[in-house]
């Protein structure tokens, strides 16, 4: 069987360095595969964040020959194989062994942003009715699997390290989400402009190039959400509106 | 034999103070926590943060119990992600002909009636329910015209029953408890394990764990414990199943005297991919038959039909016309043969397969691009109804499934049996120890119909979160008891000790897959399981010699010696189990006992370990059912 060579990130938040490691290819294999199969050859203890290897829980991101994506659904057929594949943690977040970063910043953020309120029920047995077109808007910002990939690629994040000003596309993808569902009827517009920093985004598209579930992050999620905090906040028109009828969701 | 007893000698442990030094033990108990581990005090704990342990930590939060919630992985990556088809719940809102007891009915005809009869009741008359809760949490359905919940059909349902979002249902449903759990208060515990539960005599009052950032060990003292581990495929070779499952829950409570149940009974999904070989085993969902795929042999033929099984004669079509009818939702056609019960789907697969009808990698075809002939548009329609498995084809073997049909092959996929639970409480033997969703047993009986899992983990995730919380509110603290927390610490480091010189756990684990697959699998015979059960014990001994590199941070080798001891213990449940029921009954198929036998449908199997550490099994009868059930399951039949 043909072998290739794995260069792969060892290390901790005290230092470390890439090593190669060899090992067989077969037909259809992912670089989780030979990630595990690196393990038990021989680096038993190397780290490596993984669950459904199925592309449905996005645990297992990585930098793999450079690009942000998901080890189970990386084939090494699509990899150029006569030289090393580097395969080495994410950049966005600290380091905590090998392949495995520190994610727990991702969580916080979320628990600051406010919660689904759903309008009152719309039939007497305490249940909505709404469209098959009014859940489609929103289902595609469903479909995130909290891979952290767009927050790795994002420059705002990667490079700036604006995590304390900006909360970084998954979660503009999340407030799209919440703020076009059909039933919500919270106003999150006052922190979108200031806590969580949307102005920062210089819509680049990285994220959405590296989206594995080929969310339109920036066109769908970031760009409507800058637009209804410019309508709330910066509309001449609107503004004199609201100095005669005050308070919108 | 003295393996045997050495290997649960160790886990039930007696005498590993020896190697912590005696000036520890002169130091008073909270000295020594202090020092040696992060401790943490909660109300109600719960181990497990899929959908059953979401839930029942959501609900006794909102009783006003202090929780922490242990997840094995990052929050939100449970193996509920993975659910695709949807949740079971008899809202009638596409077929009003649909209630309760219709679901009931299913539900106990699936499971050829060796199901807790009371909590397939509860479990019908409460799923509608917890799924117009998920929505009012923020869950986004599919709709029907009239703008309710969409339902879809499924095997073994008689009406359209399952709600859905397209066929990433799990994924919605943990987002949707994930996200509203975050504003409940809980204290959620990250890639945290569970190594062993702590007891003040009978009962559960804790749980020592490590983290696997730093390997740190964690002591948490709880009133009550909710287990919501999930499954053991991993201890097969070709499983759906994700890294987790190795039985955790089951292994902790059955250690801690509590009783297993229909062990025998592991649901092998009839339709995994099988090509490329690291892809072997990923769940292709049962929605694309509930679309209208169908499934055909080598020869083109759709070998379903062949065999109809009498439990189902009435309900499944006999030609393919009126199947096809039926998934257009004519109400008056009868349900595809490719929609009878996974055993049986799995089975008739498995006999093409063997008889030399199978397609070119080992299993047989699953053609949905074929509906192209019958509408419209089919490309665009099967994208949009099955995304996930367009991307999953696409991206991981290069079919395009509008195109051309799938090779699909059974895949080891969910554990009916588990921890035997009172069915109104989910409180098992143990006190204070309370288990909900695949862990728990009852439920399924020999055989679970699809979408009953994730309407499962919410109505019984709801109840033992309830009851859990009810029984911390009249109980005070239990005491930690200081010898039990060394001893944990002293096996769970064991590897380290051996490091180079001991065993591969990798390799351990590897043995253990393939044996299990080929000698307790979908077609069992009594020889083959016997010779598992000596490799069973073999390994128990071997796994004692496991021996692991590096330190303790992140350390994947070490995760695996320690997941090795679980998964052996469910596999000699699954293997003693399924040596006794000398009959074949929904999932369990003995070559040698190929009929149904009457006083075996009397009857689960009860796991217990003895005094002296040996597995011990027994019948429990099943008790009669009140007469108005009874009534429902007559009428249906």
């Amino acid at each position: 069987m043909p072998t290739a060579t794995f260069k792969i990130w060892r290390g901790n938040v005290h230092g470390g360095k890439f090593e190669d490691y060899q090992t067989e290819i077969s037909e259809g294999m992912v670089v989780l595969d030979a990630m595990h199969q690196i393990q038990a050859e021989s680096a038993g203890d190397l780290a490596v964040r993984w669950n459904c290897k199925a592309g449905k829980c996005g645990s297992c991101s990585a930098e793999v020959n450079g690009m942000p994506k998901l080890m189970c659904m990386t084939r090494l057929s699509d990899l150029p194989l006569d030289r090393p594949v580097t395969v080495e943690p994410m950049k966005a977040f600290p380091l905590i062994k090998d392949l495995v970063t520190d994610v727990s910043w991702n969580y916080r953020v979320k628990q600051k942003i406010k919660k689904f309120k759903p309008r009152s029920p719309d039939a007497a047995d305490g249940t909505w009715r709404f469209t098959q077109e009014d859940a489609d808007r929103v289902q595609e910002f469903r479909k995130c699997i909290e891979c952290y990939l767009c927050q790795d690629v994002c420059h705002v994040l990667r490079e700036h390290h604006l995590h304390d000003e900006f909360i970084g596309p998954r979660f503009f993808v999340h407030l799209a989400g919440l703020e076009m569902h059909p039933l919500d009827t919270e106003n999150r517009l006052e922190e979108l402009k200031t806590a969580q920093g949307i102005g920062y985004c210089n819509i680049t598209k990285c994220c959405t190039k590296v989206c594995p579930e080929s969310i339109t992050i920036t066109d769908n999620a970031i760009i409507p959400l800058k637009e209804r905090v410019v309508d709330e906040f910066y509309d001449p028109l609107l503004k004199l509106f609201r100095i005669f009828k005050p308070g919108r969701k | 034999m003295s393996g045997f007893v050495r290997w649960e000698f160790l886990r039930i442990g007696e005498s590993f103070d020896k190697a912590k030094g005696k000036e520890q033990k002169a130091t008073g108990l909270e000295n020594f926590l202090m020092a040696q581990y992060e401790k943490f005090e909660h109300d109600v704990l719960v181990i497990g943060a899929g959908g059953a342990g979401l839930r029942a930590a959501i609900e006794a939060s909102a009783a006003g119990v202090s929780v922490g919630l242990i997840c094995k992985s990052l929050l939100g990556k449970a193996h509920t992600v993975m659910a695709e088809g949807g949740i079971a719940a008899a809202l009638a809102n596409v077929d009003d002909r649909d209630n309760w007891k219709v679901h009931f009915a299913d539900t106990m005809r699936g499971g050829q009636y060796l199901n807790n009869w009371r909590m397939a009741e509860l479990h019908a008359k409460e799923a509608p329910a917890r799924v117009n809760e998920l929505e009012a949490w923020g869950a986004l359905f599919d709709r029907t015209n009239d703008g309710r919940i969409l339902q879809r059909n499924f095997g073994g349902h008689k009406y359209p029953r399952l709600a859905h979002v397209g066929d990433r249902t799990g994924l919605e449903m943990i987002r949707t408890l994930q996200d509203h759990g975050i504003h409940q208060g809980l204290d959620v515990h990250m890639e945290c394990t569970v190594v062993t539960l702590l007891q003040d005599g009978d009962r559960v009052v804790g749980a020592f764990a490590y983290d696997r950032e730093r390997g740190r060990f964690k002591i948490f003292h709880a009133k009550a414990v909710v287990l919501a581990t999930g499954g053991v495929g991993r201890a097969y070779k070709i499983t759906s199943n994700s890294w987790e499952y190795t039985g955790d829950g089951l292994a902790l409570a059955y250690h801690a005297g509590a009783e297993l149940m229909d062990m025998e009974f592991l649901q092998f999904h009839p339709t995994g991919m099988v090509w490329p070989p690291s892809v072997r085993g990923i769940l292709v969902t049962e929605g694309v038959r509930g679309e209208g795929g169908v499934l055909r042999n080598k020869e083109g033929r759709r070998f379903m039909f062949d065999d109809i099984p009498e439990l189902y004669r009435n309900q499944t079509a006999d030609n393919e016309e009126e199947g096809w009818r039926y998934c257009q939702g004519d109400k008056n056609a009868r349900r595809p043969a490719e929609l009878l019960t996974r055993d049986h789907v799995a089975r008739c697969i498995v006999r093409e397969i063997k008889e030399g009808r199978g397609s070119p990698h080992g299993g047989v075809f699953l053609d949905i691009s074929w509906i192209k002939e019958r509408i419209p548009h089919a490309a665009e329609h099967i994208k949009k109804k099955l995304p996930s498995m367009y991307h999953q084809f696409m991206a991981l073997a290069g079919i395009d499934i509008t195109k051309e049909p799938m090779e699909v092959g059974p895949t080891t996929h969910y554990m009916m049996g588990g921890i035997r639970v009172d069915a109104d409480s989910q409180m098992s033997n143990v006190p204070g120890l309370f288990a909900a969703g695949e862990c728990a047993a009852g439920l399924h009986g020999s055989n679970r119909l699809g979408g009953n899992s994730l309407s499962d983990l919410l109505v019984f995730g709801k109840r033992a979160g309830e009851f859990a919380a009810q029984f911390a509110k009249t109980h005070g603290a239990g005491k930690l008891d200081e010898r039990q927390i060394e001893r944990a610490a002293t096996l769970a480091l064991a590897p380290f000790e051996k490091s180079n010189s001991g065993e591969n756990p990798y390799k351990l684990q590897d043995e253990l897959q393939d044996f299990m697959q080929d000698l307790v699998g979908i077609v069992r015979k009594q020889n083959e399981m016997e010779r598992a059960m000596e490799l069973i014990h073999q390994l128990k001994e071997r796994a004692l010699k496991a021996g692991v590199t590096g330190n303790r941070e992140y350390n994947s080798g070490w995760h695996t010696a320690l997941d090795l001891f679980n998964m052996l213990t469910v596999s000699e449940a699954i293997t003693l189990a399924a040596l006794e029921r000398q009959e074949s009954r929904g999932a369990h198929f003995r070559e040698d006992f190929q009929g149904k036998d009457k006083s075996w449908g009397q009857a689960n199997l009860v796991l217990r370990k003895g005094a002296s550490g040996e597995m011990q099994i027994s019948r429990a009868p099943i008790p009669p059912m009140s007469p108005e059930l009874e009534k429902i399951v007559e009428e249906m039949k």
